[in-house]
């Protein structure tokens, strides 16, 4: 485990900070920033790992009929899973908001192309 | 557009389907307390359940089924139940704290307040992104298309 | 006193989804902007009781008194100072809005959207924990992007697409901020993560990396230089009041306020935190101003100069860290300091939401924006140019408008603390904000009137909105010192007390 998964989840940020930055095409961007989004959650989760005594954490689910206590230490930390739901939600109207304007934009503009996209200026 | 939506096949598979799919929905929901879900998760497989329609039978006829105006009031019904039951919490102390009885650890019955909660923000969930995804489905575009 | 405070979250919420249920029924459609106003009354009411009188600490759902997975809501001296600003502004700006939204259709759309806004921001700054403080930061910052584009206009949309995309990402880096530092000290309530990081060291190196990512994150949302690229097509390609509450209250509730938390409550007034406070609120004085000089759009000059006073209050902010991160802090300079950061704060919600408004007013009656096809409008429209007057010598720091008092103060304080160039810096900055502004008195208010000869006085819902936000500028010059014992004092103090107010009701 260790810092391996750690690394994997900074690349996929940078490769989606990237999309944001080079790539001309909305949809690209957009997906882009979606990628940048999911990277965080799955850095959230990794923190919230842990192993007890080199057994791997369990999920934190109670078993029918199991005691609180046995559970509360093999279980991996819980709050950064209800922090990760939370993300994902917003992450969702986000995605929706996104989605809808990028379609409007097409309607009025009649291209996908950031550079073309660019009546604002100074 | 002569015959919209898709085939025969995928449209008998979506008439016998969509049923189960939407119950399955409310399953997860409802037992968000005991098992992993909630109303979050139950809310999109609702909502999932309407994409399945639009994209079998057509946006037309699914927006004849679940209009708009539908959409927004289930929205925000479900959005109102869920602050009712924040703040009935003030008949017992203060914002949000429980005031239904907590069962026994692991049954149906119980866990107070959560499972109604549950169910609100599966309301809120499922009307939110069936009414978001039926918007985009009827937008038409105006403009000619250009070459990226 | 305690039931009050979740309420200034839930009722602005609760309204805005009745305001959707009441629209859909055929013939109460005119009572929802009525609703929306009372609803953002009896918030600004509620502040309005609330100051002056304790910290009151609430624990949501019961779960207090040591279990520190709660949430709890803090509403101390600078959460007062906070709700007194944002629901003042967003009081006027839905009455403005009564009458200005008149030519755009499903304004129910509208209000409902400003009210998730109102109500997601009184969240922001009632957090007690870095989770929650997220969390309504992006229920405002979502709905600031669908209002920014309400229009639907082509440049409304870009404007933003753009302010969407900067925003996400900028979100995207705080969130990694919170992540570094729950997994440093196992909390996310902010007291509680400031005694964590007093064990784990708060200079340390992972530390350090925590604290780039939420300040470059919160920059962002408060448009310093170099994150303020959004600021300038966003501000002005949204409706007048929504402009108004951009520039008034969400760059300062979820940008300035949060890096106040920050960089005080939860990483405490280090050295390096200070510098870089004081580095982007220089930076984005004098880039802002220098930007703004030569705009002739007036909506695009206002945005620009946004981003200038904004630096003013953070570089006020970061030079009271850095007498707090001394050896031995002078707490009487600090407290100056704290003291023309917020005062300037609050003073600039005023007087930029007032310059936005009347720029609404102008631009629905005389058909422009520009400065130059304007002119002559203080014959013709004698209310809004008068406040407009008001508004511009109030930002200009003309005496004895209460822009004037803040700039002196912030001035004075930066020479006590032992910058004198900064001080220079801002005086100069402030001069060509005075050049500014005689520009667009001479360009928009006297002169002969070229395009706007037709142009009629605004109606009176806009006048009325007008008018109270003049006398609050008007006001808040000559009562600035019981101004300043009843609720900047107390803000100033829940700043440099640290971690002190938010730990008066959790025990670790």
């Amino acid at each position: 485990m260790g810092i391996t998964l750690y690394v994997l989840a900074f690349a996929v940020l940078l490769a989606g900070l990237y999309a944001v930055v080079a790539k001309k095409n909305i949809i690209k961007i957009i997906v882009g920033v979606l990628i940048l989004d999911y990277a965080v959650n799955m850095m959230l989760v990794l923190v919230g790992y842990r192993s007890i005594d080199g057994q791997a954490g369990q999920a934190p689910i109670l078993p029918g009929g199991a005691e609180t206590g046995a559970l509360a230490k093999s279980a991996v930390d819980p709050l950064p899973q209800a922090m990760v739901l939370t993300s994902i939600v917003i992450g969702l109207g986000l995605t929706a908001l996104m989605v809808a304007m990028a379609i409007r934009l097409y309607e009025k503009y009649g291209t996908f192309d950031m550079n073309e996209i660019r009546r604002l200026r100074g | 557009m002569n015959d919209p939506g898709m085939s025969l096949i995928v449209k008998n598979t979506a008439r016998l389907i969509t049923g189960f799919i939407a119950v399955f929905g409310i399953y997860i929901a409802l037992t968000g307390h005991i098992s992993p879900g909630g109303g979050f998760a139950g809310g999109v497989i609702l909502a999932s359940a309407v994409v399945l329609v639009v994209l079998a039978f057509g946006r037309e006829f699914a927006a004849r089924l679940v209009t708009e105006p539908q959409c927004h009031g289930w929205d925000a019904a479900g959005a109102m139940g869920f602050l009712v039951v924040a703040l009935l919490g003030y008949l017992v102390g203060g914002f949000f704290w429980n005031f239904l009885p907590t069962g026994r650890l692991g049954h149906l019955y119980s866990g107070g307040m959560i499972p109604v909660a549950n169910l609100a923000i599966l309301v809120k969930v499922g009307a939110g992104l069936a009414g978001a995804f039926i918007a985009l489905a009827l937008f038409h575009r105006t403009t000619q298309r250009r070459e990226i | 006193m305690e039931p009050l405070v979740p309420l200034l979250v839930a009722v602005p919420l609760g309204v805005a989804f009745a305001v959707v249920l009441l629209a859909h029924v055929r013939g109460l459609r005119r009572l929802t902007g009525l609703l929306a106003v009372a609803a953002v009354v009896a918030n600004l009411a509620i502040s309005l009781v609330l100051i002056g009188g304790p910290t009151i600490n609430t624990f949501v759902g019961g779960w207090g008194d040591g279990r520190t997975l709660g949430i709890q809501m803090v509403c101390d001296g600078l959460a007062k100072l906070m709700l007194v600003t944002i629901n003042l502004v967003a009081a006027v700006s839905i009455v403005y809005a009564g009458a200005y939204m008149r030519r755009f259709t499903k304004v129910w759309l509208f209000e409902s959207l400003f009210l998730l806004m109102t109500g997601a921001m009184n969240g922001v700054v009632l957090a007690g924990d870095l989770f929650n403080m997220f969390v309504f930061l992006e229920v405002a910052a979502i709905a600031s992007y669908a209002l920014v584009g309400f229009g639907c206009e082509a440049e409304e949309l870009e404007a933003a697409f753009k302010y969407l995309i900067l925003g996400t990402v900028g979100s995207a880096l705080i969130l990694l901020g919170i992540t570094i530092l729950y997994s440093l000290t196992g909390n996310l309530n902010m007291a509680m993560v400031s005694q964590g990081l007093a064990v784990v060291g708060r200079t340390s190196p992972a530390v350090l990396l925590a604290a780039a990512m939420l300040l470059a994150g919160l920059s962002l949302k408060a448009a310093m230089v170099p994150f303020h690229a959004w600021l300038p097509d966003a501000h002005p390609s949204a409706p007048a009041p929504i402009s108004a509450m951009l520039s008034g209250v969400l760059i300062k509730a979820s940008g300035v306020y949060a890096l106040a938390r920050v960089v005080f409550s939860v990483l405490g007034p280090s050295p390096q935190y200070a510098t870089v406070l004081m580095v982007l609120g220089a930076a984005s004085m004098v880039i802002g101003v220098f930007l703004a000089i030569g705009q002739w759009d007036f909506k695009r000059l206002l945005a620009y100069h946004s981003i200038s006073q904004m630096g003013y209050v953070v570089l006020a902010l970061g030079a009271a860290a850095a007498v707090m991160s001394r050896s031995d802090p002078d707490r009487t300079v600090a407290g100056l300091c704290l003291f023309g950061g917020l005062f300037h704060l609050f003073n600039h919600a005023a007087f930029k939401s007032l310059l936005f408004l009347s720029s609404g007013c102008i631009e629905q009656q005389a058909g422009t924006r520009l400065l130059k096809e304007m002119g002559g409008l203080s014959r013709r429209m004698p209310i809004t140019s008068f406040c407009c007057r008001i508004g511009a010598l109030s930002i200009a720091g003309v005496p004895p408008f209460n822009g004037f008092f803040s700039k002196l103060i912030i001035i004075i304080s930066l020479f006590l603390a032992g910058y004198p160039v900064l001080a220079g810096v801002a005086v100069l900055v402030a001069l060509m904000t005075l050049l500014s502004f005689i520009k667009v008195q001479r360009y928009a208010l006297e002169g002969e009137p070229t395009k706007t000869a037709g142009a009629v006085e605004a109606p009176a819902l806009m006048c009325i909105a007008l008018v109270v936000l003049a006398v609050v500028c008007v006001a808040g010059g000559l009562a600035a010192i019981p101004l300043r014992d009843h609720l900047f004092a107390p803000a100033g103090d829940a700043l440099m007390n640290a971690s002190g107010s938010l730990t008066a009701g959790v025990t670790p």
